[in-house]
């Protein structure tokens, strides 16, 4: 395999070394041996990629996606999600517990770790389960977990109701410095709710889930993190009182990591109107005052990262009744696009948008699994090219994911990714970017 | 109190009634929110037209003969049913009604599958009933036939309201200004939620009023999603000079749910009665969709009393439904 190549005229930005600039990067045996403004000593049959009008980047890392294997095979496979991902321009992505069996194990965590070697074109690292079987009741055999490889514990989908539960898993946690990830949603608020709560829940005759609903829950871990001093780790944060509550929290000095997710970001809750079960979600979108508040959060760093919740669904379960379609937006092939929107918009500055995707993860996974995030030099060539101005239409027909479970299909996004590198490889590429070698 | 039906009636003799192909265009009658004003008018105006079918000795017209209309109710609501039966015969059309019992709308039961299986049966014209908000609106991107949506879940039940609007218009001059208070379980209720739409586009002051737990959420700042009405949770104060007053029906599991302490104190402090009634205006009608917990939202002596239009709404009801298959069918007859 031909792991030498070369990148050439980009604008390389990598967050984690604060680095702007033109030039080239040169990639052998698949690590990042040199980056410099004209690189002039070039291997032999070395791969040349122009990457002119395209900005270089460390590959982006989602903490949050849900591959579905195994369990849910239909909606989604490690194979099919991951080749989603490079074309989203991903390189490691975090998978979540909720499958079928979950995985609060070794032999699961064994299983995906199997899998991914086999089937998975980037990095997979999974997520363990904080309780077995993830009905919150009985801690998971954490340090089993932690031994086995995974990147961070969570229940996923489902809060752990019982505040005593959680304040003994983030007391637990600490034995192996485990990240504590949570869905925060108070159930007996959320209550059946399918959208948010206001004034298009009122048009539309659905059941809203108020913002407390997540708050609640939020202003809990924060009191356990607290009393714990584990790391909490909070998902898909969604309302402008939760930005709040964090903010608050990292003042105080609580070790508490958060996320957010692009459809949160860039849409409100009128993309329900229509009764479209491809933008039911959970969180649910809420208001242009909460998006203000998330934008700002990302500015100053209340929200560490942005990871997609990428949640496939099959075209059948989202084809039917509002009120028994499931939640979830196939994030992964629109996420930079979606993203780049804020950037074009003026909203926020391509770098910070770049560290949430790669540094600031990278930060939250810790040294674990290698260098991550960086261009640095011996890093792992992990890398996408993307073009930040082409415009291009969503089309579902061409995802890669076999969730086509999304509200912007048909919309035009202006921000493509042209080429995925994992470990040196190239594990996606627009069919509009040529290789060449050479001479 | 003395009916006006001063409206132009459309000759449903007339083989080209330009007029109503002209302002009507809808395939499907999900909600109000997308009907214009004229619509809305043309819609009195056919009602009117119909009602006079009804007052003849044989009320029948083959306007829709060799028409099929399904009825498909996933809720049981023999009124309703009953009423877009009879409209339907009154039409000449074919009539089937099926029933699904709603224990069986789970995954795995496909709504479509169902509506395919009546479009294959050549149904023209769909009653739907649901429990589930927007299953009328899922059901109109997936059949060919004209879905009239009879009620779903919290959303719209935009013919119970069109009824209501003529049934109004009996008795007051115009929409226009009219000022109509809707009591009761606002948030949960279909009823309320068309009425607002059609009443506030014919320019009505509409004033809802409820307890805080049953009124609906985001209404201090509503457009352009919904639209402005008053609100209060004063139920003297939305009493004041109402020319029309209409309750709704309070399910008692509003109350197993925690959203009421007890039917007993919201019956004491929001049901309709005679001397709460003695705050609107004089001429004031009393309205209610139906089924009635007498005594609960309203005293049954008002239900039943000299202000009370209730039992006129659902011969309305009839006439209504008529005038939306005509219109449905393309506003012309098929001799």
């Amino acid at each position: 395999m031909n792991k030498t190549m070369l990148i050439k005229n980009g604008r390389i930005i990598d967050p984690s070394q604060d680095m702007d600039m033109t030039g080239d990067l040169l990639i052998t045996d698949g690590r990042i041996k040199e980056v410099a403004a004209s690189i002039k000593e070039i291997p032999a049959d070395c791969n040349v990629l122009d990457a002119k009008g395209m900005i270089v980047c460390p590959g982006f890392i989602d903490f949050h996606c849900h591959l579905r294997q195994p369990g849910f095979e239909e909606k989604e496979t490690i194979a099919t999600g991951s080749k989603a991902a490079a074309k989203g321009g991903f390189t490691t992505i975090c998978c979540m517990p909720n499958t079928n069996p979950a995985l609060d194990n070794r032999a699961t965590i064994d299983y995906i770790k199997s899998a991914s070697a086999t089937d998975a074109c980037i990095r997979v690292l999974p997520i363990g389960c904080i309780t077995k079987g993830r009905a919150g009741k009985e801690l998971a055999d954490m340090g089993e977990l932690a031994e086995a490889g995974v990147v961070a514990v969570s229940d996923d989908g489902s809060t752990i109701a019982d505040s005593r539960i959680m304040k003994q898993a983030l007391e637990y946690s600490t034995i192996f410095g485990l990240l504590v990830g949570d869905h925060c949603e108070d159930v007996m608020l959320s209550n059946g709710g399918q959208i948010n709560e206001g004034i298009i829940a009122t048009r539309l005759g659905l059941r809203g889930i108020p913002n407390a609903a997540e708050e609640n829950i939020i202003a809990r871990d924060i009191a356990l993190a607290k009393l714990t001093g584990a790391r909490i780790h909070i998902c898909h944060i969604s309302t402008h009182g939760s930005v709040e509550l964090v903010r608050n929290a990292k003042k105080d000095g609580v070790k508490i990591t958060v996320e957010v997710t692009p459809h949160h970001l860039t849409m409100d809750e009128g993309m329900v109107l229509g009764f479209d079960t491809n933008a039911k979600v959970n969180p649910p979108l809420r208001t242009r005052k909460d998006i203000a508040a998330l934008i700002a959060g990302l500015k100053d760093d209340t929200i560490d990262i942005i990871a997609t919740d990428h949640a496939p669904h099959t075209d059948n379960e989202k084809l039917c009744e509002f009120a028994i379609a499931p939640f979830g937006i196939s994030g992964f092939e629109t996420a930079l696009g979606s993203l780049m929107k804020l950037v074009h918009n003026g909203d926020i500055e391509i770098g910070l948008l770049l560290s949430k995707l790669t540094a600031a993860p990278a930060k939250i996974i810790g040294s674990k699994f290698g260098k991550l995030g960086t261009l640095e030099q011996g890093a792992m060539a992990d890398i996408t090219i993307f073009d930040p101005d082409a415009e291009w239409k969503v089309n579902v027909e061409e995802f890669y994911s076999r969730g086509r479970n999304t509200p912007l299909n048909g919309e035009k996004l202006k921000g493509k990714v042209m080429a995925t590198i994992f470990n040196g490889k190239v594990v996606y590429k627009d069919n509009s970017v040529k290789l060449g070698v050479k001479a | 109190m003395e009916a006006l039906g001063q409206i132009n009636v459309i000759d449903l003799k007339d083989d080209n009634p330009q007029p109503a192909q002209k302002i009507w265009k809808h395939k499907h009658i999900l909600d109000l929110d997308d009907f214009t004003p004229s619509e809305i008018d043309l819609v009195m105006q056919t009602t009117d037209a119909m009602h006079e079918i009804l007052s003849r000795p044989i009320k029948k017209v083959p306007t829709l003969r060799g028409k099929t209309v399904v009825t498909l109710f996933y809720e049981a609501s023999t009124r309703t049913r009953s009423s877009f039966e009879l409209a339907a015969k009154n039409l000449s059309a074919d009539i089937s009604n099926l029933t699904v019992s709603s224990s069986s709308v789970t995954k795995g039961e496909s709504l479509i599958d169902t509506l395919e299986t009546m479009e294959a049966l050549g149904a023209d014209i769909i009653v739907m009933r649901h429990p589930n908000s927007g299953a009328p609106n899922l059901a109109s991107k997936h059949v060919k036939a004209s879905i009239i949506n009879a009620g779903d879940g919290w959303h719209a039940h935009p013919t119970q309201a069109l009824l209501d609007m003529y049934t109004m218009l009996k008795y007051k001059n115009s929409i226009k200004n009219l000022k109509v208070t809707i009591i009761g379980d606002i948030i949960h209720s279909r009823v309320a939620h068309s009425n607002i739409w059609s009443l506030t586009k014919m320019g009505a002051d509409v004033t809802i009023c409820a307890p805080s737990t049953l009124l609906p959420k985001g209404m201090d700042n509503p457009q352009p999603y919904f639209p402005k009405v008053n609100v209060t949770t004063d139920i003297n104060k939305a009493m004041k000079d109402a020319d029309v007053v209409m309750g709704l029906r309070l399910q008692l599991e509003r109350q197993q749910s925690g959203l009421l302490p007890s039917i007993r104190e919201y019956a004491r402090l929001y049901q309709i009665t005679e001397e709460r009634l003695s705050k609107a205006d004089k001429d004031v009608i009393v309205m209610h969709p139906g089924p009635v917990n007498e005594d609960v939202e309203i005293a049954s002596t008002v239900a039943h009393g000299d202000k009370s239009v209730i039992t006129e709404q659902v011969t309305n009801g009839v006439a209504v439904r008529m005038a939306l298959f005509y219109l449905l069918a393309g506003g012309s007859h098929n001799e």
